[in-house]
């Protein structure tokens, strides 16, 4: 995935450094708590909200269920509306493909919508190798990019910054960029957009190439669908001569009318609003009206791996609505960065190590980032069961067996480090079928009880550093039991 | 082997377990619209929701448009307004401004000088506040709603508006270029709350017009 996460630690480790930053916790803090209580608002309005959940997860799951058809019927109905279809199998083919469609336009610039799979294929550095800058134009990814730093947030990768650092990047950093940030900026949301304005306009008016991501591609039609607030998306639709859209192989949806539900959901869920501010859906290419040539790159990039997984291919109806992340106590404690990866939080979890595998440290801890409190799920507008997807790649990570990696089957060892916890599940097994051994052993741990340590030696130290052992009783149940029938004291 | 035929292969090796023909279409239990209202309310919900994502809501009659028109550009102090192909001149004629018409040949820099523009709309939908251009001769193309600061919408009331999401995509055709515009710009990038005025028109103006 991308090249800017190599060598992250896992996540435990990038995590402990993470909660010290209080600066951090408090802005993640006032983010996610604000949007918690807007999300839940707007839901409440519409009284079939649960439907509309039920369906989006039906449509999403006809689609990935016959993937291969929509996808050819995509391709049809882009192609006959005058737009070229490529196909990438990973990102470098990907980022080769939009290099290479640039440079046949003899520009050196693009501007680009935000867009994860853009992110996720680190398109940005690997136009920059090719002597291309890309500018970010949504005000979060502007200051990500001005901030040299990394995404933390799917809908606002800016999340972890708050208004005086914004105002502290902005100031510092725009007169690199292009036209700096006017004298005595204040930290007030209202200024930083209009300094935003100011800084992008030049790049919009000037722009001869756009490159964006989609929400949602029609495959009876091919309309592609940005959902997006700020405008910036409009301007790179539609004021460049060509148009390259890069987008995951699961953003199909089968029918026009399909979009009835998402349109519904997708805004509630994510900006918690009846309706984002701009939503523009373009089928092709219009005689006059906007982009002379339109491109559409098809990425697959790990996605028809996780689709082999029968039960984490729920993971590919995800919509990038980014409500997981705002309910989830993990992400609001740790943050976005700690996940290693573009897409954070709950989602993330499930996606990075199915889209990359579990090879990397990184990746194998991700299933762990979780307490399974299953809020992510609750709000999930199309009912992803993250909690049940993380329960089966700790599965995969610790047992090792099947997967698919790069179209091919192949047997994945189990994880190091995981060895103690092997150990234990095995000597479980082999007591809870034997009466008679567990008897003695539960005997036993109750005469030495006083003996116990109160954190576990060697390799189970890290388990119970931040658990309390449970306490050993006096007498195991099942004597108890003989001995009172339940608290009755053999009365009877 | 190609790429397309690569993840093509790949997708149908990994649907091994999905029997084939199962596809039928999804249940659609979900509502048609949320509420039930006469049209006159269903028109009085359209503008509650537009001026909540703070959009200014004018309302008047056909007589009375061209009177209103003039008064918001005057109020705008706009000296020049864009105008789509086939907007009825009727709505400009007292408008005491320079009409700039919408050619091909016009470049972004020259549509940025402009201040203000004015065009009809589709569809309008009541539950979540939302007018949407399809680039008819009245509307014109995508840019000219973009570029200027001033943007006046004028719906047709009531035969434009819809209540809900559902019944404006029945109206709508997905083959014309399509911008759904719910109150003027606006970003939550900031703290995760929400600021107006970004890239697009930072001034909404929506005209209902009996």
């Amino acid at each position: 995935m991308s090249g800017t996460f190599v060598g992250m630690p896992a996540f435990p480790a990038a995590a402990r450094e993470a909660v010290r930053d209080t600066t951090l916790r408090g802005n993640l803090r006032h983010a996610t708590h604000t949007i918690r209580a807007k999300r839940a608002r707007a839901v409440a309005e519409l009284d079939d909200w649960e439907r509309l959940r039920q369906a989006g997860k039906r449509i999403k799951d006809r689609t990935l269920r016959h993937l291969d058809r929509y996808l050819v019927q995509l391709e049809e109905s882009v192609t006959a509306a005058g737009g070229v279809v490529h196909w990438a199998a990973d990102a470098d083919e990907a980022n080769r493909i939009v290099a290479g469609l640039v440079k046949a336009t003899g520009e050196t610039e693009v501007v680009k919508v935000k867009s994860m799979a853009t992110q996720e294929i680190a398109l940005n550095e690997a136009l920059e190798a090719r002597g291309i800058h890309a500018y970010e134009t949504d005000l979060a990814e502007l200051i990500v990019q001005l901030g040299k730093d990394r995404p933390s947030h799917i809908l606002v990768p800016a999340i972890h910054r708050n208004r005086g650092e914004i105002r502290d990047i902005f100031t510092r950093e725009m007169g690199e960029w292009g036209r700096p940030a006017p004298e005595g900026l204040t930290d007030t949301p209202a200024d930083l957009a209009e300094a935003a304005r100011l800084h992008l306009r030049e790049k919009f008016l000037r722009a001869k190439v756009g490159i964006s991501g989609a929400n949602f591609m029609v495959a009876e039609t091919g309309t592609l669908v940005v959902v997006e607030s700020e405008g910036n998306g409009r301007m790179c639709l539609t004021l460049p001569e060509t148009l390259i859209s890069v987008v995951g192989i699961e953003k199909i949806v089968p029918t026009w009318q399909d979009l009835e539900v998402f349109l519904q959901t997708l805004p509630r869920s994510s900006t918690a609003e009846r309706m984002n501010p701009y939503t523009s859906m373009w089928t092709g290419t219009t005689d006059g009206d906007g982009p002379r040539a339109f491109h559409l790159v098809l990425l697959d990039n790990g996605r028809t791996d996780t689709l082999a997984d029968e039960v984490g291919r729920q993971a590919l109806r995800c919509i990038r609505c980014s409500a997981c992340l705002n309910v989830c106590p993990v992400y609001e404690r740790a943050g976005g960065h700690a996940y290693g990866s573009v897409y954070p939080g709950p989602i993330g979890a499930i996606l990075s190590p199915q889209l990359r595998g579990t090879g990397s440290d990184i990746d194998a801890s991700l299933p762990y980032a979780s307490s399974l409190c299953g809020a992510c799920y609750e709000v999930c507008p199309v009912a992803i069961d993250i909690p049940e997807v993380l329960v089966h790649l700790r599965e995969r990570v610790v047992e090792g067996g099947e997967a698919v990696r790069e179209g091919n089957k192949v047997r994945l060892r189990p994880a190091k480090g995981h060895a103690a916890e092997r150990a234990a599940m095995r000597a479980a097994r082999w007591a809870l079928t034997r009466p008679g051994a567990l008897r003695t052993g539960q005997r036993l741990a109750s005469r030495t009880r006083r003996l116990h340590p109160r954190t576990l030696p060697g390799p189970g130290r890290a388990w119970s550093g931040t658990r309390d052992l449970p306490p050993v009783p006096a007498e195991p149940f099942r004597d108890w039991w003989q001995r009172t029938r339940g608290g009755k004291g053999g009365a009877e | 082997m190609s790429s397309r035929e690569r993840i093509l292969g790949r997708v149908r090796r990994a649907l091994a377990d999905v029997p084939p023909g199962d596809d039928a279409p999804v249940a659609r239990d979900y509502l048609r619209e949320h509420g039930e209202r006469t049209v006159e309310e269903t028109v009085d919900l359209l503008a509650e929701n537009l001026a909540d994502y703070r959009a200014v809501v004018h309302r008047t009659d056909t007589g009375s448009l061209p009177g209103v028109v003039a008064e918001l550009l005057a109020a705008r102090g706009a000296a020049t307004v864009l105008v789509p192909p086939g907007l009825d001149t009727g709505w400009l004629a007292a408008a005491e401004v320079t009409r700039v018409p919408d050619e091909a040949g016009s470049t972004p820099r020259e549509l940025d000088r402009v201040d203000s523009v004015l065009t009809a709309c589709a569809v309008a939908i009541a539950e979540t506040g939302t007018i949407v251009l399809d680039g008819s001769p009245d509307q014109g193309r995508r840019r000219i709603s973009l570029v200027p600061d001033h943007h006046i919408c004028v719906v047709r009331v009531p035969d434009q508006v819809v209540a809900s999401v559902p019944q404006a995509l029945e109206r709508l055709d997905p083959a014309r270029p399509l911008t759904w515009i719910s109150g003027p710009s606006a970003t939550s990038d900031i703290e995760l709350d929400r600021v107006e005025g970004v890239h697009g028109p930072r001034t909404l103006e929506v005209v209902l017009v009996r």
